[in-house]
């Protein structure tokens, strides 16, 4: 495990010297700032008419859930934005060393690929994590100027890192396959639309492939955390399909050997 | 400490290396000499446990390629025909990482760190970015990871290529004096190279052995003759014909123009009979200008094994 570390450092740091964590990380931020900012002005326009309604009707003003109309949207809006983001961190991973050569020195050097592969995972996950930590800025923002639950805050981070661990593993492994790193992005990126959009299948090809396609969706398995609902069955959902993923990149790596 | 039996590989339907067989003791520097595509870079992927084998046998140092892997890589510094380099990292930075994935920590690392920059006069650019390096500093840098874990094997795969001619003859310095407490196995196809640095040579083409030899023995007399050539200073049919007589004498060819010209005469290599022509030409009257011996050129032999053409004397 000591050798994944010495790849997971290399590669965060590669990360990070060149411009393209922080062209991400920025771009990332950028447009979810946006979202947020129309949410909460949505949100801030909505709770007005709402009081002068009731000033007019001499009513009670009705209670306002902010969690439900800006966190969950905010969340649901974030996970959509690192599909277009996600592909553009786990492209390099393997597509570069392969097109530069350097591959050949870490096939070469006393690792296993299991270590190779473990390690430069957790780098790109590190890279993901950071970008949507840096979006805890906005959500603290209403913490400061009003009570919303804590619950669906954890829970919706906790949905993006698994949602996360699982592209960037589907990544991974696309970037394993291919030498050409835009090759490697688009291809993320069409598996995981793929996968985000056949959700809306299942409501016309019949109960039981219809069953099956939601399960897919990643959609489906993410509206429950933005509700602030932690359940081990889209936990298993995501690590499953991350875990299988980093197997099927384990087994292209070693199968590149092969093929010489 | 190599020992290759009888190692195929084949990409589909090529065969890039067809049942080679070599064994290479320690502390020796042998060269591996062929034309492009002739199965050098597949065979050195090979040793360095890059891919396997399809059939046949690899040890390095005592352990199979194929079943102790780890143990290999350890004992074995490479060097690819492009040098594995991380452009974005520092040259400090590159090494200490490619040590690190070695085995290196801690202080020894530091110390191995500081020798191999000396050792390949890489220590003025520890702090530069490599991608910012020279060609040479770039070659030298590889040639800085193969080393910086102390392997008792080699492998470099073609290590001179796209140098300046001064910083050639740094590199071919370089291994003659790591092959002192190495075992080289260098990939080429610049023939004074192997000259220069190499005690023996094997000579591959279209994935087969054709020469295993000492540059030596590969220069001198491949065929059990000898060629000489002498200059004289006398009318040239009659030194012709004076010539092909002389028992042991078995082609004489003509060049040049005016009364001096040069003469190339091979000979069979015993018994002596330099003496027997220099002789004659005194004796007839003519003057003997030069003799030498000039053996076939390590580029005339490689031309003859590696291509099908007979070799222009």
């Amino acid at each position: 495990m000591r050798n994944s570390f010495h790849i997971y450092m290399r590669e965060l740091r590669s990360y990070f010297v060149s411009p393209i964590a922080y062209v991400v990380i920025a771009l990332f931020l950028a447009i979810s700032g946006i979202f947020f900012y129309l949410l909460l002005q949505s949100f801030i326009q909505m709770s007005f008419r709402m009081m002068m309604q009731a000033q007019q009707f001499q009513m009670q003003v009705p209670a306002m859930n902010i969690n439900q109309m800006v966190i969950r949207s905010l969340f649901l809006n974030m996970s959509v934005i690192t599909l277009f983001m996600l592909p553009m961190i786990t492209m390099k991973l393997f597509s570069e060393e392969k097109r530069s050569g350097t591959i050949e020195l870490l096939f070469t050097s006393p690792i296993t690929n299991w270590e190779i592969v473990i390690g430069k995972f957790f780098a790109a996950l590190t890279v993901y994590i950071t970008m949507i930590l840096g979006t805890v800025s906005y959500v603290s923002v209403l913490f400061i100027y009003g009570n919303p639950e804590l619950m669906p805050v954890i829970s919706g981070y906790l949905g993006l890192i698994l949602m996360g661990a699982m592209t960037v593993a589907i990544g991974g492994l696309i970037s394993a396959l291919t030498e050409n790193q835009i090759i490697a992005a688009v291809g993320c990126f069409g598996t995981m639309m793929i996968l985000w959009f056949v959700g809306f299948a299942s409501s016309f090809v019949g109960p039981e492939l219809g069953a099956i396609i939601k399960y897919l969706s990643v959609m489906e398995h993410f509206t429950d955390f933005a509700k602030g609902v932690i359940d081990s069955s889209h936990m298993v959902f995501y690590l499953s399909f991350a875990f299988f993923s980093l197997f099927l990149t384990y087994q292209a790596v070693e199968s590149a050997k092969w093929r010489g | 400490m190599i020992d290759v039996k009888n190692l195929s590989k084949n990409y589909d339907s090529f065969e890039a290396v067809k049942d080679v067989s070599f064994f290479i003791d320690k502390g020796e520097v042998v060269g591996f000499l062929g034309p492009n595509a002739a199965g050098k870079t597949t065979t050195m992927r090979i040793l360095t446990c890059y891919m396997p084998a399809t059939q046949g046998s690899v040890s390095v140092a005592g352990f199979d390629v194929f079943d102790n892997p780890m143990s290999v890589k350890k004992r074995v510094g490479y060097l690819p025909e492009h040098p594995p380099l991380y452009q974005e990292m520092t040259v400090e930075s590159y090494l200490s990482f490619v040590g690190k994935i070695k085995g290196l920590s801690g202080k020894i690392l530091k110390m191995k760190l500081d020798k191999v920059l000396e050792r390949t006069s890489t220590a003025e650019v520890r702090s530069n970015l490599i991608a910012n390096l020279s060609k040479g500093f770039k070659q030298r840098v590889g040639l800085a990871q193969a080393l910086i874990h102390d392997p008792e094997v080699l492998v470099l795969d073609e290590p001179t290529v796209g140098l300046d001619p001064k910083q050639i003859i740094e590199v071919r310095e370089l291994i003659k004096e790591l092959g002192e407490d190495h075992t080289i196995i260098l990939s080429t196809h610049i023939l004074p190279e192997v000259s220069a640095t190499c005690g023996r040579v094997i000579i591959i083409n279209k994935g087969k052995i054709v020469a295993e030899d000492t540059p030596e023995n590969l220069t001198s007399g491949l065929q059990g003759q000898e060629r000489i050539e002498i200059e004289v200073d006398g009318p040239s049919n009659k030194v012709l014909a004076v010539l092909s007589k002389i028992k042991g004498v078995l082609k004489v060819s003509e060049d040049g123009d005016g009364s001096i010209k040069r003469y190339k005469i091979e000979l069979e290599k015993e018994p002596d009979v330099r003496k027997a022509i220099a002789a004659s030409v005194v004796n007839n009257g003519w003057g003997l200008l030069e003799m030498k011996s000039s053996g076939l050129s390590l580029e005339e032999i490689f031309l003859q094994l590696t291509t099908d053409e007979e070799v222009e004397a």
